[in-house]
């Protein structure tokens, strides 16, 4: 089958949606698929043979912050261009609701379009405007994916319709294998000094560090020597304002680390705390945890919930809550055969994460769409008669 | 004079207009088009898997009958009481593989494995399908409840589209993360 799958975000900048599309297009193309991506990258980044440029974003302020986006002339010729030189059977967009090249993609084209919708942000203002220019391009999208429960419902409530529900895959056996690092290794199992992990920017209060460091007083008085595993890209100092003496001693921070070194990590640890204060549609860092085995604690929001099998794959505790989490790490980290019984409950409910799973299930949608359809091709009405059409609707 | 180019302007402006939106009702009526065949397409390959494995001596006789009854009265059951055929398949399809034990004891047997991943797949698909194709028919009723759409008649003579409701819920056992180790 030959699949055309558009990134909206920037090859060079590592993301969730980044991860995935390349993550996607690896899978598929050991299948033996013919797949082609395109994607805003800088001219001068090395790009996978796979994936076509589609020029530079550029920084727009943007609902908030600064987004990097590509719109205009120049991106729609050449989106138009990769469409016909592509003659794709099936075009896969990701994050079509957002001023991008995913929405150019959308707007040119005709034909078996799916789109896989990644966040679970409330309804903008600039969305709820933009609505009636939005929808002519949006109601060409024959498929639509919600990486989670949560995100089909942010989806439906704010859109509309209907989607089915793939989850974001994760390369189970690639976590389950790797060698676990003496260096990080807890002794949790056998009453030792205990190791908690945590991944994610460390000076991005939504991914939670604060309530985790303001944990950590209580758990050391619990459990003297327990260590925490800091991995992530950040101002050290900036994370640590107002942390005692203490604390200091027992927290590492590792820094960014490479895909290799991050499933050691969490293979190696006790315990996996997500303290995460929200802003989540689904937690691939989670599944991650469980696929290399670590217990994961995480906050109780949608999201977590959900990928953690209702609390039935790890445990939760109340959103920014630091003695509960404390509480919760304490218990834990004082029983053996309840980690043990996580592991366990953790490596079954992984299956469904994995790319096998996930690879055939997003490609029943492509065959069901595809089937009996023409290919994708450029829609020709989106001219000025388009243009001038959709100012008037 | 200018008056006249104005109106001459807006006349052509509402024209286009017309034109773009029967354009579009009639885009969304081929993606319903292309949405139904393939639900038909998932339903019916669903309905002759199960026909196959009810014949196939793979199950037990009761479970045979059962999903034979069911299969075959999906096949034939004319477009009023398809919905509530297909539901009654899925039904006998739960009722079959209530048991985890039946996936296992399926796969065992010489053959069973390929029929049980038929089956998987096709009860997989089925859902999918009739989401593509009921939020197809939700795009088009939105265009089409539209006042101009409804007084100007730009639908021209396609039926109003209707949503296909029927319980397509797979047997926890044929999915994913249901199924036995």
């Amino acid at each position: 089958m030959r699949i055309g799958i558009v990134c909206p975000y920037s090859w060079d900048v590592p993301g969730g949606v980044q991860f995935h599309v390349r993550d996607l297009a690896d899978h598929l193309l050991r299948l033996g698929h013919d797949v082609s991506v395109l994607a805003p990258a800088d001219d001068d980044t090395p790009l996978p043979p796979y994936v076509v440029s589609a020029g530079r974003a550029v920084p727009v302020p943007y609902n908030g912050s600064v987004a990097r986006l590509n719109f205009g002339f120049l991106s729609a010729a050449r989106v138009r261009r990769w469409l016909h030189e592509g003659r794709f059977d099936v075009l896969h967009i990701h994050e079509p609701a957002s001023p991008s090249l995913s929405l150019l993609a959308c707007w040119s084209a005709n034909g078996p379009i799916v789109a896989t919708f990644h966040t679970s942000n409330p309804r903008s203002r600039a969305m709820t405007a933009a609505y009636p220019i939005l929808q002519p391009a949006l109601e060409k999208i024959r498929a639509r994916i919600a990486v989670s429960e949560y995100a089909r419902r942010t989806l439906v409530e704010h859109l509309g319709g209907d989607a089915v529900v793939i989850p974001n895959g994760v390369d189970v056996s690639f976590f389950a294998d790797a060698e676990p690092d003496p260096r990080w290794t807890g002794g949790a199992a056998d009453g030792g000094p205990a190791v908690i992990g945590f991944i994610g920017r460390i000076n991005e209060s939504r991914k939670g560090l604060p309530t985790l460091l303001a944990a950590m007083p209580a758990i050391l008085a619990a459990r003297p020597g327990t260590r925490l595993l800091v991995a992530g890209r950040g101002d050290e100092e900036e994370a640590l304002e107002g942390v005692s003496e203490e604390v200091r001693r027992q927290v590492e921070f590792l820094g960014m680390v490479s895909d290799e070194e991050k499933a050691r990590l969490l293979r190696s640890v006790d315990l996996y705390v997500a303290p995460n204060t929200g802003g989540e549609s689904f937690g691939i860092i989670l599944v991650e945890a469980m696929s290399a085995g670590a217990p994961v604690l995480a906050s109780d929001l949608d999201a977590f919930r959900q990928v953690l099998d209702g609390g039935g794959a790890g445990e939760l505790f109340p959103v920014e809550d630091a003695e509960a989490l404390a509480a919760a790490a304490v218990r834990l980290l004082g029983d053996p055969a309840r980690l043990a019984a996580l592991r366990e409950a953790a490596s079954r409910h992984v299956r469904r994460f994995d790319w096998e799973t996930v690879g055939a299930d997003v490609l029943a949608v492509y065959e069901t769409v595809a089937a009996g359809a023409a290919a994708v091709e450029e829609d020709e009405r989106t001219g000025w008669l388009g243009r001038l059409g959709l100012a008037r609707d | 004079m200018t008056t006249w180019i104005w109106a001459l302007a807006a006349v052509v402006a509402v024209g286009l207009y017309l034109s773009w939106t029967a354009g579009r009702l009639d885009r969304l009526h081929a993606r319903i088009d292309a949405a139904r065949a393939a639900l038909d397409a998932q339903l019916l390959r669903r309905a002759s898997v199960s026909q196959e494995l009810a014949t196939s001596t793979l199950l037990d006789p009761a479970a045979s009958i059962v999903l034979h009854q069911a299969a075959h009265a999906a096949l034939q059951a004319d477009e009023d009481h398809r919905e509530v055929a297909e539901s009654e398949l899925s039904q006998a399809l739960r009722a079959v593989f209530a048991e985890p034990e039946q996936a296992l004891a399926l796969r065992a047997a010489p053959g069973g494995d390929e029929a049980l991943h038929d089956l998987t797949a096709a009860v997989r698909r089925v859902p999918m399908a009739r989401r593509f194709h009921n939020d197809a028919v939700r795009a088009a009723r939105a265009v089409r409840r539209h006042r101009i759409v409804r007084y100007l008649r730009l639908a021209g003579h396609a039926p109003f589209p209707m949503a296909f409701e029927m319980d397509d819920e797979a047997p926890a056992s044929l999915t994913p993360e249901g199924a036995p180790q």
